[in-house]
């Protein structure tokens, strides 16, 4: 029983897609990455499934969760209230500015709570927003709950915003990446508390980054996003070891720092991510493969064979 | 993801320009034809209805109302462009004076700066007036005095934002002059916001202007003034309101056409409003 | 925090005293002699002498001024050179009905501006959102003083619902008092809430921007509740800044509103002052203009470093 379930998500801006086709599962309890540079859509993804879009921004196909009896796409915004910060929370990506400057931190935690009626009143509330602050292993959390954000790093809110998102003990956590403003060393503790909270709570966990080794070191599987459209899934282990993708392999090679060109020179993608509603027709890959061929010019489908899948006419390695 | 969406240039920047565009053409007409003398007085034709002769009517010394909004577009316009002048000359070296200058001294200015700021450009106008006597000069100088903290205010916050930019950290080290890197850098870069400045104290100088010209501390007869046409026409209200619809409605317009003008100017120049979210 | 408002009040006293010495100054340096406007070309020398020494105008301008100032200190402004009145006792009651005047034209306006502003930002981007922000547009553009004639025109002149002038002080007869501060304060509310609804709206509209408003949504609240709970307060601080400086314009707006409605309150008092060159009550009504000014701005220092945490914890 998967907790989390999207298929055939389209997001558009006047007519202008956006993601094209996303379609995946993540079940109760899975840690899933969703993995892509800047532009292809990732983002996007995560706030459609949140219900969070810009007005402008049109959605279509499906987004459901295991306990909620409707669909999130199409919703209204009081259905959508009702499951938000309930049954799925989200951790954004500033930390320095997703908190509300003027509004002590510990009831910041206590108000989602008090949202959905899980604790009877403030005082059970406050003490509960307190208890979580420790969870998240925030020094003296009574006293950090008195707080202001402005007093607090951005570790220390980011830690905040992960107690506000698990105070309902939602079956999903998105987080959208959640570490990327956060310094090197101060990233490595954020991600280890995050898999530790799931694990320990069940939550399903959907991990938006651009950043391979933070998948590796918290995610089970991995959603690799290109233009608007899933180009490749499977295990961490299997994704990362044996790339189906051209996109991936490229991925991969690029972070790889000592995987070098015949020049000696650091491997690349070539080209640069087109902007939204630029990508070639067929691949969107195509213009930036060195394997491309005509086939490319129709557009694969990923077709998955126990959570494993890829979208490409010439994989890497030859066909599967 | 971040979502570009450019806006095109805004419609306000285009309506204000044809709004302060109609104006500034009527006052220049006005110059080389009026259909009749706005100041000449004619028992005979007093309170005319608007008709073919007189698109507006007349006023109660018979005087013809087109003519006298024609001209006192010109007067508008007039004290707008000395008193902004005024207030743009002190005030914008005012502030990047204060922004270049060391911390007390910067500080001091713009604690004076806010002093001014205490006495509105109507309550000067009026002390002015009973000072120096009450005419379009002391009105425009007046208006001019008390718009300048705006002005000082806005140069020195842009002036502190260029001055600390890689080019003027750039300039400073390789010894240039505070005056050179004032003149060079700062100036041009605050532009956009002084204009934008210029265009919103315009419509507080042609409210100001109206409205002291509506107490009798503006413009003197028998120069037309859109405000004393105001206050000329408030005796025969009950039964002409035409002649306070008039002047009320020019004046409006004007406003309107410099407000929208600096929003519109404002969008195009502000960085902070480009491509948001 | 203390020690903020403790510079804030010191800025204020200074800005006050400054304050004081130029509008001291400036209609120090007016030409002509206050005792020959009181007493007429055709007075005679020695009685000229006489008055002037009455007045205290024969003494050095230091000594002027600390004589007066002093007086404002307790409340005496000095006696009219035209009426020999004292000035004090009708400033206080002048003071009092334009009070009356810009609290009312602040609440017409806050009751436009909270509204309309919060509604044209959260629908800024459809048409009823455009349709409010272009009437508040338009309403800027309107002098208090116009919408005042058109307002007599309609509610006084052809529908004889209100009074189109005059003043009943509270105490004489509420209901008159109320009917004619109605206009008025409509004339100048009407147009302060338009400059308003502009304020609010766009820092509703920064405030819809904040991710932090995004959070509260993430939380479960919808846009509406998490603008209320979230967006409201941290809005508030620059529409509080622009409330202070309204107040001030709102003070010299009345000037002008008294006139067309003939009442009596400061600005009528100085505009009569001004034209019978009784320099002595010009110079009362302009300091108390002036302070007033200062002393709104001097509290919505306060109220922005109360309403700000980040000022708050700071120092």
């Amino acid at each position: 029983m998967s907790a989390l379930t999207v298929d055939s998500l389209e997001l558009s801006v006047a007519g202008i897609p956006l993601v094209t086709g996303v379609s995946f599962t993540v079940g109760a309890g899975e840690r899933v990455g969703l993995i892509g540079e800047s532009g292809s859509g990732k983002s996007l993804t995560a706030t459609a499934v949140m219900g969070l879009l810009p007005d402008e921004v049109d959605a279509a196909g499906s987004v459901r969760l295991s306990d909620v009896d409707h669909d999130l796409v199409g919703a209204t915004e009081k259905q959508l209230a009702r499951v938000r910060g309930r049954r799925m929370a989200m951790v954004f990506q500033e930390p320095m500015s997703a908190l509300n400057p003027s509004m002590r931190v510990g009831d910041q935690v206590a108000e989602i709570m008090l949202i959905h009626g899980t604790r009877p009143d403030k005082a059970t509330a406050r003490a509960a927003a307190v208890e979580l602050l420790g969870q998240v292993r925030l020094p003296e959390p009574a006293e950090t709950a008195r707080a202001y954000p402005h007093q607090l790093s951005g570790g220390q809110r980011q830690r905040v915003m992960l107690a506000i998102a698990l105070a309902n003990d939602p079956a999903v956590l998105i987080c959208d990446e959640p570490t990327t403003a956060l310094d090197v060393t101060v990233q490595a503790r954020m991600l280890e508390l995050i898999r530790t909270a799931t694990e320990e709570r069940g939550t399903a966990l959907l991990f938006i980054t651009h950043d391979l080794a933070v998948v590796a070191q918290t995610c089970e599987r991995v959603l690799v996003m290109y233009g608007g459209r899933l180009v490749e899934t499977g295990s961490v282990k299997e994704v990362f070891t044996a790339p189906k993708h051209p996109y991936t392999r490229g991925l991969l090679d690029a972070s790889d720092l000592e995987a070098v060109d015949e020049h000696g020179r650091l491997r690349t993608i070539p080209g640069a991510v087109p902007g939204a509603g630029e990508f070639p027709g067929g691949c969107v890959f195509r213009n930036r493969c060195t394997d491309a061929t005509g086939d490319c010019a129709e557009a694969p489908v990923l077709s998955e064979v126990d959570d494993r899948g890829f979208a490409c006419w010439n994989p890497v390695g030859g066909p599967a | 993801m971040t979502l570009a969406v450019r806006r095109s240039s805004s419609p306000s920047l285009w309506v204000g320009l044809g709004l302060v565009g109609l104006v500034v053409v009527t006052a220049l007409a006005s110059f080389l034809w009026t259909p009749h003398d706005p100041t000449l007085v004619d028992a005979a034709q007093r309170l005319r209805g608007p008709g073919t002769d007189y698109v507006f009517g007349t006023d109660k010394f018979g005087r013809d109302l087109f003519s006298q909004v024609m001209v006192g577009a010109r007067t508008t316009l007039f004290v707008g462009v000395v008193a902004v002048g005024v207030a743009a000359l002190i005030g914008t070296p005012l502030g990047v004076f204060a922004a270049m200058a060391p911390k007390w001294l910067g500080e001091f200015v713009m604690r004076v700066n806010d002093l001014v700021l205490a006495f509105p450009a109507l309550l000067l106008a009026i002390v002015f007036g009973a000072v120096f006597g009450a005419d379009t000069l002391t009105a425009m100088i007046a208006i001019g005095i008390a718009s300048v903290p705006s002005f000082a205010r806005i140069a020195r916050s842009g002036a502190l934002g260029v001055m600390s930019t890689e080019y003027v950290l750039a300039a400073r080290s390789a010894g240039r002059s505070r005056t050179a890197i004032a003149v060079r850098h700062v100036l041009p870069n605050i532009a956009g916001l002084v204009i934008v400045q210029s265009s919103v104290s315009f419509a507080i100088a042609v409210l100001s202007e109206a409205a002291l010209s509506f107490l009798g501390f503006g413009t003197r007869p028998p120069t037309p003034s859109w405000g004393r046409m105001l206050q000329e026409s408030q005796e025969l209200l009950a039964v002409e309101p035409r002649l306070a619809l008039v002047p009320g409605v020019a004046i409006a317009i004007a406003v309107l056409g410099f407000n929208l003008l600096g929003d519109g100017l404002r969008d195009r120049y502000d960085p902070r409003l480009e491509v948001r979210r | 925090m203390t020690v903020q408002i403790l510079r804030r009040a010191l800025i204020f006293v200074v800005s006050a005293l400054v304050a004081s010495v130029a509008v001291f100054g400036l209609l120090a340096v007016l030409p002509g002699d206050p005792a020959q406007v009181a007493l007429g070309v055709s007075a005679t020398p020695e009685l000229l002498a006489k008055t002037r020494q009455e007045f205290g105008i024969d003494r050095p301008l230091a000594t002027q001024y600390f004589e007066w100032i002093g007086g404002v200190f307790s409340g005496d402004f000095g006696n009219s050179y035209v009426t020999r009145e004292p000035i004090g006792p009708q400033l206080v009651d002048r003071l009092g009905v334009t009070m009356w005047l810009v609290g009312a034209g602040m609440l017409v306006a806050l009751l436009i501006a909270l509204p309309a502003g919060v509604f044209a930002a959260v629908r800024h981007r459809r048409a009823s959102g455009s349709v409010i922000s272009g009437l508040s547009q338009l309403g800027v553009a309107v002098p208090g003083f116009v919408a005042a004639i058109i307002l007599v025109q309609v509610f006084a002149v052809q529908l004889r619902w209100l009074p189109a002038g005059g003043w009943t002080p509270p105490i004489v007869d509420p209901l008159d008092f109320l009917s004619g501060l109605l206009l008025p304060a409509l004339s100048l509310g009407l147009v302060q809430g338009a400059v308003l609804t502009r304020y609010v709206r766009s820092s509703v509209i920064d405030v819809l921007r904040e991710d932090y408003l995004r959070t509260a949504r993430a939380k479960g609240l919808t846009p509406y509740r998490a603008l209320l709970r979230h967006g409201l307060r941290n809005a508030s601080v620059p529409v509080v800044t622009v409330l202070g400086l309204q107040l001030a314009t709102l003070l010299i707006g009345a000037v002008v509103i008294e006139r067309v409605f003939v009442i009596p309150g400061l600005g009528s008092m100085l505009l009569d002052a001004v034209s019978n060159r009784d320099l002595l009550t010009v110079q009362g009504i302009v300091l108390v203009l002036v302070l007033a000014v200062l002393l709104v701005n001097f509290v919505v220092d306060v109220l922005y470093t109360v309403l700000n945490p980040r000022l708050r914890q700071a120092s």
